[in-house]
């Protein structure tokens, strides 16, 4: 669905991704693990269109067979082409209200009927929401926050969703229900992009991960097969 | 004073201070999304004012035709400007876009000075809007209540689109997180063009306006009322629309007002504006229903 060939990016004068490669298949959770400032973010916002002067090859297969070169486009055509992400620290529009939140995700559809199935289907995910939908979206707690976000992200009814570190600040219950709900979405047949530095977390729903380090991928497997990756578990999973 | 000359008073202020409010609705906006002021703005309105002019008064066109011509005309100019002096600078330092506005302000002004020339021209009024008629002892034309009534009318429109829309809700979440925005799928410059498109078209309606109330074109016309809508802008709370037509209203008041109870003050109206500036960034830098907007990033 997604092939990654040498992707190199500058940020602010640092060439933050080195020669990345990687793929991703329909229906899968692939996460990109790494510590802060690997250039795991730099990655996931190439590939959404934020990020300018990104080099390489970012190839992606739409559901109807076409193949589409990605870098160099804006945002609101990945958006289109359906390609959703959930950026790091949530950025809730703060003083708009929850159901604003995910009418704007909605931006780019038409289909009314859709819509309201997508937000009826945002709200079954996280039933918080749904209580708070006429509250600003500033007002919700850090976990609600995260959930509107991911839940927004859906509401343009993408087929690769992409997750920026879903689990920053967030408290280790939380955790474990917003990544149930990322399999959850999984099973019912979206492919997941998830960015982590929760290793743990990310490598037990992943069937694929790479491990990123300064701008480089080091490591690739299997989720299950870099949990026991003796590297993995020094560097990343506390030894 | 007697009632019917402080009513006489009352409706002047109205309106004048409603033809600031629109204005300051063009500069609100603006800088809520872009954190720009747009000094060209008052130029848009001076336009505004020159196309309905040349339409009607040199072509002779139905005045009818003659104000869709003047709002299309610079509504379209304020695109271009959009297009041609601030969009290139999207990603530049805000001081750099700053001084883009400052320069094309100039610059209309001066073009305007050679095609239009700098003597000022009479605008002929429609005599239908001032035939003059008594509403309970006082004194009036149509056209005075016709101003602010317009005026109303525009700004309730804007405030439906701006809360009740697709685009409007773009606005708004433009307005607080731009990257994020465009992650939702929302192709902002299209927005940003939108916004300055509104804006503009309010500024000729104003402008519009101004040139039959006070009937007369010249092309340094916009140079003050934009300023003070800007003024009035601060005063009610950038990046607010209710707030910049309270403000308006606010600063039309205290200008009518003060000159009609202080007569000997009259040659300090001006100054006027600029002193609740003053007061209002020392005592609510935010403005009356303004809210601390984030520098973004």
């Amino acid at each position: 669905m997604l092939e990654i060939k040498d992707l190199n990016v500058w940020y602010g004068g640092i060439h933050a991704v080195k020669d990345a490669s990687m793929s991703i298949k329909r229906g899968e959770i692939v996460t990109l693990i790494g510590a802060n400032g690997a250039g795991k973010s730099s990655t996931i916002r190439s590939i959404a269109g934020l990020v300018k002067g990104a080099k390489g090859a970012v190839t992606y297969t739409a559901r109807d067979g076409e193949r589409v070169s990605l870098l160099g486009r804006p945002p609101e055509v990945m958006v289109k082409l359906g390609i959703s992400l959930s950026p790091e620290g949530r950025r809730i529009l703060p003083q708009l209200t929850v159901e604003e939140n995910l009418v704007l995700g909605a931006y780019s559809r038409s289909d009314g009927d859709g819509i309201s199935r997508d937000m009826e289907y945002g709200y079954a995910l996280f039933p918080r929401l749904k209580e708070r939908r006429n509250q600003k979206g500033g007002t919700l707690s850090g976990g609600e926050q995260q959930m509107l976000a991911v839940a927004r992200a859906l509401m343009s009814h993408p087929d690769l969703l992409m997750l920026d570190e879903p689990s920053l600040g967030l408290a280790p219950i939380l955790v474990s229900e917003v990544f149930e709900v990322i399999r959850e979405i999984n099973r019912e047949g979206r492919t997941i992009l998830l960015v982590e530095q929760n290793a743990f977390a990310a490598l037990k729903i992943a069937h694929k991960a790479y491990v990123l380090e300064v701008g480089n991928i080091t490591l690739e497997g299997t989720g299950a097969d870099l949990l026991e990756n003796p590297k993995v578990k020094e560097a990343y999973l506390g030894g | 004073m007697n009632l019917n000359l402080f009513m006489q008073h009352f409706i002047n202020a109205l309106g004048l201070g409603s033809l600031y409010g629109l204005i300051a609705i063009g500069y609100t906006m603006v800088y809520g999304i872009l954190r720009l002021i747009n000094f060209a703005h008052g130029d848009i309105f001076m336009l505004g004012a020159y196309f309905v002019f040349f339409a009607t008064i040199q072509y002779k066109l139905p005045w009818a035709l003659g104000l869709a011509i003047a709002v299309v005309g610079a509504t379209l100019c304020g695109l271009l400007v959009d297009r041609i002096a601030y969009r290139p600078l999207r990603d530049a330092p805000r001081i750099s876009a700053l001084i883009s506005a400052i320069g094309v302000s100039f610059f209309i002004e001066n073009i305007s000075i050679v095609i239009f020339s700098g003597m000022p021209r009479p605008v002929v009024q429609p005599p239908s809007l001032m035939q003059a008629f008594s509403l309970g002892g006082v004194r009036l034309v149509p056209l005075a209540l016709m101003v602010p009534a317009i005026s109303f009318v525009l700004v309730a429109a804007l405030l439906w689109m701006v809360y009740r829309t697709k685009p409007g809700l773009a606005m708004r979440s433009i307005s607080y997180d731009i990257e994020t925005t465009r992650l939702m799928g929302v192709s902002v410059d299209r927005i940003i063009a939108l916004t300055f498109a509104i804006g503009s078209a309010l500024a000729a309606v104003a402008g519009i306006m101004w040139a039959l109330r006070y009937p007369r074109v010249e092309p340094l016309m916009g140079i003050m009322p934009g300023f003070k809508a800007f003024i009035a802008a601060v005063f009610g709370g950038i990046g607010s629309i209710p707030g910049a037509m309270l403000g308006g209203l606010s600063l039309g008041f205290v200008e009518i007002m003060s000159v009609a109870f202080f007569p000997n003050l009259s040659g300090f109206k001006d100054a006027f504006a600029f002193i609740l500036l003053i007061a209002i960034l020392l005592i609510k830098p935010t403005g009356l229903m303004g809210e601390k907007l984030e520098d973004k990033i």
